[in-house]
């Protein structure tokens, strides 16, 4: 086997500022083989592929193909090494068509005919069995068709090392499977193949051997057929972990939030929520599961006032005064004044939550700056909040005037929800709270829910962990294609039943 | 009417290079704010090559190199101006508006120097520019018509054409729109950006340099008094209502030419009130800029990654 | 199989760095500006054929050379900085407002009006009064016209606002042709209705006009809840929507106060300076102060240098002019140069550059 090694890595360090993404990573890849790189958000799979595919470059340490020790410096020259990735985000310009983007950047002797590389991506859709109109713009498709134009997008230049990075994040498991079997005949093919995960059962059900990586560092490699989950997970995560999140019963249950009907339409006149309704309750979590980009994020930033509703009510029971409000077309601003306490963590943290380039201490002003008539700013309050917070979640931080960008992923975080939590809310959103956050971090995160839960705040959590969400949450609602597909409750249901409802979407309903 | 229309085409020439030049430019992302101080070098050094040639070649100047020095003089003096314009914003990755606006700063100082200390001595070069093609009496009416105009005017449109089919029915023009809309797609796709920028920026800033030429050379008739940086800004409004055409912007520049000279035209006006009309252009472009906003259609958008900086490591 | 492409190692990258040490920052922006220097009077060198070092003396002999000078020095610094303070709102909001030319200018158009129709008829202090008003008014209604449409509408603000420029020029031309009674569109200064002098020094009153409004700029955007808003929305719209800021609101509200400076940089000009106004009376400031504004990284304080520099420069080459029988736009292209390094020059204070340890490592 070894001598057929298409790729090798050895002792490949990179860092950014203080951060080592990747510290003395050796691995190696063969021609008509599946590897699975695994590891947990953060663990530097992703920086490790980029520097195969020329995004950047490493600090020290070599690579070599087919044996010969070569310099990746541009992603032109892992192309002239039939280097192919296809990135988590898709590098595609949206107002070029499948086929302009097929051939963007191709050098090739023959005439420019739009028609003639329209055929060719024929071809290469019949022989894997592919679908794909050539002629469609890239901002008509759907996410699985983007992931196909990626895909064939390497092939077409001749790629035979293909790296995928999560490439089933945005598919439902149809498309998924879909994808599985047209890698198995590139790699039956003699393609290597490379496919960055952390989907356990992805791993053993794909892929023929299994890297993994934790914390930048390089772990091991195992055969898949000799492993098991709890051996990876293992070796993913350091020690042996059963998720125990303590999970308290609901006390003193009260309707606090009423979603009814709720229909929403975006800008380029997608229905991204269709007939909404769930009720979330103080003292308990709710759980919201769903494939990334079923309308969590509407949800919320319609509950939040952010997002424009097309029909259906929200209505906010007050517990002090008793007054039902319908929060429906009302902006942040007349939420709170209606006496609201509504905390939100938004996906997008430095990008909606917080201000990057503010300091911590102006950071937790943003929620609390207006209070008071003067036309000052006052300091004093929010900066204690500030060193209470750091102090509290442990936040790592030179100071309290560190600008949030400075700070790593947890942190961040930590900065945001501990200023959301600080408001008092009576209802607090979460979305992804942990993605990207260490094991540590992810568990004060989950601790902080928790006590939100225990004082009687209503909490609805949007997870992307099944196992989370069965362990954390008292009820799940699941949401598929803008839909509610079903509210289970987290004590009895099974991932299965889950990731079932999940994938009954209005979209899927037309597949097999 | 028809005296205007011609005055209206002369000038609009030199619109449209500024025009197609600057649409060039911001294909590759560089919304280059830089527009007037390049026009006004690529006039000077035009103008000034002119001048020494002329001035070497006393009476037996040769007509086609009486036009062509001039010619390849300003459009290097432009691309300089691009070639420091990219260093700054592609290698240097400085703030686009501020390097353009730098980049005009500089310009106007030069040809306000080159104004003040040659004067307006460029009208003996203003003949050649204005002579009809060597062909134009042999084919009658239609000669009379079409081909007994400046050299440059014509040079202009078949710039303008080359530009339009290059951006979209070429490999390179492909790629280039791909730097402009996403250039970190393009990067992953193995297209030097740094290059398509710099190229696209010279080359863009090369065409615009010729604006000015055409416009103390043709247009002013060597009479060159004044600075020309308003031409170079409404240059750049042009691209937006050409939505990034430069075919488009061939008629577009000859409204815009009209609209300049208007004032000229219109007669029974008090000498006070044609000031009044000289704001024409700028309030059209205002009311067109505003009107184009309210639409917002998908298609007319500027390019995605217009004004934006683009490096590779970034995270 | 010799491949090509192992015998080009990678010689350098370039990699963000940790913010540097304030020291070592103002190291590398001087470092730029000498750098700067060195090319400018290799430029004025070769078109003067003079000494550099005479060149440089004239240069500071410009700005410093007499008292009077030394006024005129401060003079401009005062009115390039008020010009400045008058952007840097709209900038820290990102609106990229182009037309201070243009704002400043129909606020000098508005104090030369209230001078020339009103001069004789109110009581002085009254008189004083309306020019303030009227020039305010004038600078916000130029400034709040491409802010009401970018709050509504998205509209390109760089180009509306360089368009309103061209619009303000041509209202004063035509105030000038219509109401100058000799046709001559020279309008003779009339000193008799300008703002009064401090302790009897001829500029005095716009220099601490305009330290106090540095200090009230500083302050707004540091200190209050106005100043916070606009760095927010100025950092992420996202953000201040998902705060409750209307953000529409605050475009157009910090454009008052930019187009409201901007009317007192013109009253400034036309009421205590020239006591008249021309199409070119603002010269350019317009556009010199974004520079100075955004080298300073919107700093009021920093501002006050920034300016200083630009305006030595200023003098100094006019000085250089005179006194070789240059154009006067030397200026202009000295300025240009120094900008190019000194924006250029940021790029070193962000990132570094690393050399591979040995570029035949890998070949």
């Amino acid at each position: 086997m070894s001598n057929k090694a298409a790729i090798e890595l050895k002792n490949i360090t990179k860092t950014f500022g203080s951060v080592v993404a990747n510290k003395d990573v050796s691995l190696t890849v063969n021609r008509g083989e599946i590897l699975s790189i695994l590891g947990e958000n953060g663990s530097g799979k992703t920086t490790l592929m980029n520097m195969i595919s020329g995004i950047y470059f490493p600090d020290s340490g070599q690579i070599y193909i087919d044996g010969e020790p070569v310099l990746i410096r541009s992603p032109k020259d892992a192309f002239d090494y039939k280097i192919g990735m296809i990135h988590q985000h898709f590098k595609l310009v949206d107002v070029f068509s499948a086929t302009e983007n097929i051939i963007l950047g191709l050098k090739s002797k023959e005439k420019f005919s739009i028609k003639e590389a329209a055929k060719k991506v024929a071809e290469i859709s019949n022989k894997y069995g592919f679908e794909i109109d050539p002629a469609k713009k890239i901002y008509e498709m759907s996410v699985s068709e983007k992931q196909t134009v990626e895909i064939i997008k390497v092939l077409y230049r001749g790629a035979d090392i293909l790296i995928l990075d999560e490439p089933t994040a945005v598919l439902t498991p149809q498309e998924t499977q879909k994808l599985f079997s047209v890698l198995r005949r590139m790699r039956d093919d003699g393609k290597a193949i490379i496919i960055i995960t952390h989907k356990l059962h992805e791993v053993l059900s794909l892929s023929d051997r299994v890297a993994v990586l934790r914390k930048g560092e390089y772990i091991g490699t195992v055969e898949t057929a000799a492993t098991n989950e709890s051996e990876l997970t293992e070796m993913m995560v350091g020690k042996k972990i059963s998720l125990n999140i303590e999970r308290s019963e609901p006390k003193n249950v009260a309707d606090r939030l009423v979603v009814n009907g709720l229909d929403c339409i975006n800008r380029d006149g997608v229905k991204v929520l269709d007939d909404v309704s769930f009720t979330a309750r103080s003292g308990e979590i709710l759980g919201i599961a769903g494939i990334a980009g079923s309308g969590q994020r509407e949800l919320l930033e319609a509950i939040a006032g952010l997002q424009k509703v097309d029909s259906g009510e929200i209505y906010y029971n007050n517990p002090k005064t008793k007054a039902t409000d319908n929060l429906r077309d009302k902006t942040p601003m007349q939420i709170r004044e209606l006496g609201v306490r509504l905390s939100f963590v938004p996906e997008d943290r430095l990008g909606m939550g917080l201000v990057g380039d503010m300091d911590i201490v102006d950071n937790m002003m943003l929620r609390s700056y207006r209070k008071g008539k003067s036309m000052f700013l006052e300091r004093k309050a929010p900066k204690d909040l500030a060193m209470r917070i750091i102090e509290d979640l442990e936040v790592v931080t030179p100071n309290e005037n560190t600008p949030v960008r400075r700070l790593s992923g947890g942190n961040v975080q930590k900065v945001l929800v501990g200023r959301e939590i600080a408001a008092s809310p009576t209802v607090l959103m979460a979305a992804y709270p942990v993605r990207g956050l260490d094991i540590n971090s992810s568990y004060t995160i989950y601790n902080l829910l928790n006590n939100q839960k225990e004082k009687g705040v209503a909490v609805i959590f949007v997870g992307e962990d099944l196992d989370v969400l069965i362990e954390l949450c008292d009820r799940i609602l699941v949401i598929g294609g803008g839909r509610v597909t079903g509210i289970v409750d987290g004590r009895t249901a099974s991932k299965e039943e889950i990731g079932l409802l999940m994938t009954k979407s209005a979209k899927g309903e037309g597949d097999e | 009417m028809l005296a205007f229309l011609i005055s209206a085409i002369r000038l609009g020439m030199t619109f449209l290079f500024g025009c197609t030049g600057e649409i060039i430019t911001e294909k590759s992302g560089h919304l280059n704010l830089g527009i007037p101080g390049v026009m006004c070098v690529g006039a000077s050094c035009g103008c000034y090559a002119e001048y020494i040639y002329l001035d070497m070649a006393k009476r037996n100047a040769d007509p086609f190199l009486a036009v062509f020095i001039p010619i390849v003089a300003t459009i290097v003096g432009g691309a300089l101006m691009g070639l420091v314009y990219s260093f700054l914003t592609v290698t240097l990755r400085a703030n686009q508006n501020v390097t353009g606006l730098a980049l005009t700063t500089f310009g106007v100082g030069v040809s306000d120097f080159m104004i003040a200390k040659t004067g307006p001595i460029y009208s003996k070069g203003t003949k050649y520019f204005t002579a009809p093609l060597p062909f134009a009496e042999e084919t009658g009416w239609f000669g009379e018509i079409f081909l007994s105009h400046g050299v440059l005017i014509y040079l202009a449109i078949i710039i303008a054409f080359v530009a339009s089919f290059v951006l979209t029915k070429t490999k390179v023009g492909l790629n280039l729109r791909s730097v402009g809309e996403n250039p970190a797609t393009a990067d992953a796709a193995g297209i030097n950006v740094s290059l398509y920028r710099y190229l696209a920026t010279c080359i863009g800033c090369g065409i615009a340099g010729l604006g000015g030429l055409s416009f103390v050379m043709d247009y002013l008739h060597g009479n060159w008094e004044y600075c020309i940086d308003a031409i170079g800004w409404l240059a750049i409004a042009l691209v937006i209502f050409t939505v990034w055409k430069p075919n488009l912007a061939i008629i577009g520049s000859i409204v815009f030419g009209g609209l300049y000279i208007a004032s000229s035209y219109i007669t029974g006006v008090s000498f006070a009130n044609k000031e009044i009309f000289k704001m024409l252009p700028y309030v059209v472009t205002i009311v067109v800029l505003v009107i184009t906003s309210i639409r917002d259609k998908k298609e007319n958008q500027p390019p995605q990654s217009l004004g934006l900086s683009y490096f590779r490591e970034e995270r | 199989m010799v491949n090509t492409k192992k015998a080009k190692a990678q010689l350098f990258h370039i990699v963000k760095r940790e913010p540097l040490a304030w020291y070592y920052a103002l190291l590398i922006r001087a470092a730029a500006i000498v750098l700067a220097l060195i090319v400018s009077a290799v430029v004025i060198t070769l078109l003067t054929e003079k000494n550099p070092i005479e060149v440089y003396a004239s240069m500071i002999n410009g700005a410093f050379g007499s008292s009077l000078r030394i006024w005129s020095l401060l003079q401009n610094i005062a009115i390039l900085l008020c010009v400045s303070l008058a952007v840097t709102p709209a900038f820290k909001m990102r609106f990229w407002n182009c037309g201070a030319e243009g704002q400043v200018l129909v606020g000098g158009l508005a104090t030369v009006s209230v001078m020339m129709f009103l001069g004789d008829k109110l009581p002085t202090p009254v008189l004083f009064l309306v020019m303030l008003i009227a020039s305010v008014l004038a600078g916000v209604i130029w400034a709040v016209l491409p802010a009401v449409t970018k709050a509504l509408w998205n509209t390109n603000e760089t180009l509306f606002t360089l368009m309103m420029n061209y619009v303000a020029i041509q209202l004063v031309a035509f105030f000038l042709k219509t109401f100058v009674k000799n046709g001559s569109g020279v309008l003779s200064p009339m000193p008799q209705y300008g703002l009064p002098l401090l302790f009897g020094k001829a500029y005095l009153l716009n220099i601490v006009i305009v330290a106090i409004l540095t200090v009230l700029v500083y302050i707004y955007l540091k200190y209050t809840k106005q100043g916070y808003e606009i760095s927010v929305v100025g950092q992420s719209e996202n953000t201040a929507k998902y705060i409750g800021i209307n953000v529409k609101k605050v475009i157009v509200r910090t454009l008052v106060v930019s187009g409201a400076l901007c009317g007192i940089a013109g009253l400034l000009i036309v009421g205590a300076t020239n006591h008249t106004i021309s199409t070119d009376t603002v010269g350019g400031r317009g556009f010199t102060a974004i520079m100075v504004s955004w080298l300073a990284k919107f700093n009021p304080i920093f501002m006050v240098f920034t300016t200083f520099l630009i305006v030595f420069l200023e003098k100094g080459s006019q000085q250089i002019s005179t006194d070789f029988r240059i154009p006067n736009a030397i200026s202009d292209i000295v300025t240009g140069i120094i900008l190019f390094f000194v924006i250029g020059c940021e790029f070193f204070l962000q990132y570094k550059i690393v050399f591979a340890k040995s570029g035949k490592e890998n070949a």
